[in-house]
């Protein structure tokens, strides 16, 4: 009992802190300022050192004493609260905006669950024999996890919209309905769009889907999300680009129409907060795609004992089980920064879209494209 | 021991959080108010083993229904001197009326049961109970009628609101 609370209490350090923070806050600066400065053919953040730390002192770190100088800095700017805005709101919508960015990552499956048997590879599947599993690489394994996902972005308009309608300010008022508007209207064909792969891999458990993942079409293609689901997965990064509120889908902060929209009025930490949980919430676009689209943590003919090309019982290669282990969480994470780095990619290289762009992108492109993308799976699910 | 401390967390927070809806002068507040009760609901069904139930509730209810809610009140935007002193009018009187009506019918009800000799034990529960596939499963073999008509009167629903809409234009 007490084991199991310690174990949940690790992981959950582990993920939080260990993977989704430090990767969404080093994003503020690696993606946002340094990426951006290059493609604007710029030199961008390049002149804070780290003179502390002997021998650092004149090296520049690609910026990286930058990020540490801004949240310094961060912490001794005014926290300052606009006159007639609600103060108790104002002061608790960080948390309300940080705190789904966080949770969501409760069912990432960073790896398959622990074996402590042998493992026998059986038609591109780990199975575990002689001993148990123990789930050891997700927070928690949840048998409606997909559903889990999107129930906690649903929650996540709210940090948006009551910042907007805390801050007495038109601005941010605009900024609140636009961020609520558009996320209403992109969950829609994101939920639809993974419909699809739920019908093809016949599960919500994401640790199960990436398993199913691993199975190799005609003995050499893996059966990967982006394979059997080629639009789905355009459609659903395209919707989740929009629910975490980045450019091109940047409506709610729009700097050139509304200054930041539904954050305008927060200072200090609590603008860190909010911007930090954006971050961490485009952190978890990268993870949930990788997931059920890239194959997760699976990588191309590895299995439990080593690589195997075909459906064969032995290993063509063996490998030990941790270096199993090391390799498909270094997939994993090289999957997610994939992801996170095309995102900013099409973020500084795309331009933006008007409002009304959005939402006709939304309700009368995305939308028809995934329900015909399921009606279409349906029809190949059921007949093969 | 862990149980019933979630327990009492999960039913205090659910009360007080109800409670605070009807208390709360500002209409936001009443409304996130109810979206932090439907977080202690969902953490009761999380409980009975039910998941699939607790994250439909805040799907639906927490992430579909109550920001549809908060974008009407936050266009609306009304000031709290806006706000009219409440009085007592008829229609209040039946809300207090049907509310206290319901109230006794489900705690009658619950008494009757918990007499009972026809409740399922805890260790008599299936492995699946409350997961995604059971649950599915009895949507289109037993329940599939309610199951469709459901569907029915969401259709119904939306035709209605595109007609409504139309009128403006």
């Amino acid at each position: 009992m007490l084991t199991d609370i310690l174990l949940i209490l690790l992981k959950i350090v582990a993920v939080v802190l260990l993977f989704a923070m430090p990767i969404g806050s080093l994003m503020t600066l690696l993606g946002d300022r340094k990426q951006s400065s290059m493609i604007q053919n710029r030199v961008g953040p390049n002149r804070a050192r780290l003179s502390i730390i002997p021998g650092l002192g004149r090296l520049p770190l690609v910026g990286i004493p930058h990020f540490l100088a801004d949240g310094l800095k961060m912490i001794f700017k005014e926290d300052a609260i606009p006159d007639g805005a609600d103060r108790t709101w104002h002061n608790i919508v960080p948390a309300m905006a940080l705190f789904p960015a966080i949770v969501m990552w409760a069912v990432i499956p960073f790896h398959d669950h622990y074996c402590t048997g042998e493992i026998v590879v059986q038609n591109y599947r780990d199975i575990c024999v002689e001993g148990q599993t123990r789930n050891f690489f997700s927070i928690a394994n949840l048998d409606a996890g997909l559903l889990y996902v999107f129930a906690i972005s649903g929650v996540s308009v709210y940090g948006a919209a009551i910042a907007g309608w805390a801050s007495n300010a038109k601005y941010s008022l605009i900024g609140g309905l636009r961020s609520s508007a558009q996320m209403i209207s992109y969950e829609v064909s994101m939920a639809l769009s993974v419909a699809g792969a739920i019908l093809i891999y016949g599960t919500l458990n994401l640790n199960e889907m990436v398993v199913q993942q691993g199975h190799l079409i005609g003995g050499w293609l893996p059966m990967w999300g982006i394979v059997v689901q080629p639009l789905a997965f355009f459609i659903f990064l395209g919707a989740m680009m929009a629910e975490t509120k980045r450019a091109p889908f940047d409506m709610p902060e729009g700097e050139s129409e509304i200054v930041a929209g539904y954050f305008t009025e927060f200072s200090s930490m609590k603008f860190a907060v909010i911007q930090l949980s954006e971050y961490v919430a485009t952190v978890f676009v990268g993870a949930l795609i990788a997931t059920i689209f890239l194959g997760g943590w699976q990588v191309p003919y590895l299995y439990g004992d080593g690589f195997h090309f075909g459906n064969t019982p032995t290993a063509a290669l063996e490998l030990p089980y941790w270096a199993v282990i090391a390799l498909r969480i270094g997939a994993f994470s090289f999957k997610t920064i994939f992801i996170l780095w095309l995102q900013f990619m099409l973020r500084w290289t795309l331009p933006r879209f008007r409002y009304d762009q959005v939402m006709n992108l939304g309700w009368k492109i995305f939308l028809p494209l995934s329900l015909a993308n399921l009606v279409i799976t349906a029809f190949v699910v059921a007949i093969l | 021991m862990a149980e019933t401390i979630f327990f009492i967390v999960f039913a205090l927070g659910a009360l007080g959080f109800s409670a605070a809806v009807l208390i709360a002068k500002n209409p936001i507040n009443s409304a996130v108010m109810l979206v932090c009760s439907f977080f202690c609901l969902a953490g009761i069904y999380v409980m009975l083993s039910a998941t699939f139930m607790a994250v439909i509730q805040i799907l639906v209810y927490a992430g579909a229904i109550m920001v549809l809610f908060i974008f009407v009140l936050m266009l609306l935007n009304i000031r709290d001197d806006e706000i009219e002193a409440p009085r007592l009018s008829i229609h209040q009187g039946i809300a207090i009326l049907a509310g206290t009506g319901i109230f006794f019918t489900i705690a009658l009800s619950i008494a009757a049961w918990s007499g009972s000799s026809s409740r399922v034990a805890h260790d008599t529960m299936s492995d699946t109970f409350g997961t995604v596939e059971p649950i599915g499963d009895q949507l289109i073999t037993s329940y599939v009628l309610p199951f469709e008509m459901a569907a029915i009167l969401l259709l119904v629903g939306i035709v209605g609101a595109v007609v409504v809409a139309k009128k403006r234009f």
